[in-house]
């Protein structure tokens, strides 16, 4: 299954839930203001490496860019991907799952 | 607000900025307002705190995403006279970020031969605190 | 609202303001000028492509205040006050010379 989380990990704890009730094997987008979760040394990259021993994490590139963090601030072992990769994501799992 | 306005009595206005930038149209309001307060001659000041940490953030280039960069307008600050950025240290430690990381805002000090001076400032939560509590009007965006 | 120009029209706000910045060009200001009873000099081409410039970088239309400080920093005192700025664009130096120059309305005008 397709996670997506787009709202900050600073303010609501939609990547919480989604850490929390995400199973192994699943993959893990954050989009928007989602993507600050990505941040190395932010106070979510905890959750995130839960999560990078047995899912995968991707992160909006766009989203990123708009936000002016470079890749070099992403947490090791996150994807970045951009708009035609998401389509591919979300073409590639049947069942999507938006943490709003 | 217009009665005040034109007794001339000048408030201390703090505008406490607590979003991300891009997600919501929080950020760009705020700052939009801010401005329009500033032209009225009032004392305008600004606070980032929590998310809104990330709107000073460096480097932002919204071309992707297709909206307005309005992280070119917070450079104008300066030219509408508002002259105190305050953002919270511990807000900018909790998302891995340091000073370094905020675009550089300056002003022009009239006084002082045009020179370009900070307009930054990065402060404790005690600071922020003692800001808050002697500011005359508070808005938050 | 719309603006007729040479057969062309063009969408503007309520109060004749550009809606889309990149429908502008000097052939429009000229036209819009002129349905003011205005005819745009050197002077006033001055201030108006300051303005883009202002926009450009800024992202926004700057305030009357904020446009004659810039104005006196760049073009020099003369030209850096309000009576200079007014005898060229009587309806506001900001507001009207911000329409001619296919911005918004300045931000912190009402």
């Amino acid at each position: 299954m397709l996670h997506v989380v787009n709202k900050s990990p600073f303010e609501k704890n939609c990547l919480e839930s989604c850490v929390r009730l995400s199973q192994a094997g699943s993959c893990i987008l954050l989009i928007e203001d989602g993507v600050y979760g990505a941040l190395f040394n932010g106070e979510a990259s905890e959750e995130i490496q839960t999560c990078l021993k047995d899912r995968k994490v991707c992160v909006l590139g766009e989203d990123l860019q708009a936000r002016g963090i470079e890749s070099d601030r992403i947490m090791s072992g996150v994807e970045v991907i951009d708009y035609a990769g998401f389509v591919r994501l979300a073409v590639e799992h049947p069942k999507v799952q938006s943490w709003l | 607000m217009s009665e005040e306005l034109q007794s001339g009595i000048v408030k201390k206005f703090l505008y406490i900025n607590r979003r991300a930038p891009h997600g919501t149209n929080y950020a760009q309001e705020g700052l939009e307002v801010a401005l329009i307060g500033a032209a009225f001659d009032q004392d305008v000041a600004m606070a980032y705190l929590d998310d809104g940490v990330f709107q000073l953030k460096s480097g932002q280039d919204t071309k992707a995403i297709g909206t307005k960069n309005f992280s070119a307008t917070y450079r104008a600050l300066g030219d509408y006279d508002v002259k105190l950025v305050y953002v919270e240290r511990e807000s900018l430690e909790r998302r891995g970020l340091s000073e370094d990381d905020l675009m550089p805002l300056v002003y022009e000090d009239e006084d002082d031969d045009w020179e370009e001076k900070p307009l930054i400032h990065v402060v404790s939560a005690g600071e922020m605190q003692k800001i808050i509590s002697e500011s005359d009007v508070l808005l938050n965006f | 609202m719309t603006l007729e120009i040479n057969g062309q029209s063009f969408e503007t706000d309520e109060e004749g303001y550009l809606a889309n910045l990149s429908d502008w060009s000097s052939e429009l200001a000229e036209a819009m000028a002129q349905q003011d009873g205005c005819d745009l000099t050197e002077n006033h081409w001055e201030v108006v492509n300051f303005l883009r410039e202002y926009y450009d970088e800024y992202q926004i239309a700057p305030a009357v205040r904020v446009l004659t400080k810039a104005i006196g920093k760049r073009l020099g005192k003369d030209k850096g006050n309000s009576r200079y700025l007014y005898e060229l664009f009587p309806y506001g130096p900001a507001k009207q010379a911000c329409k001619y120059a296919g911005l918004p309305k300045p931000t912190g005008c009402v």
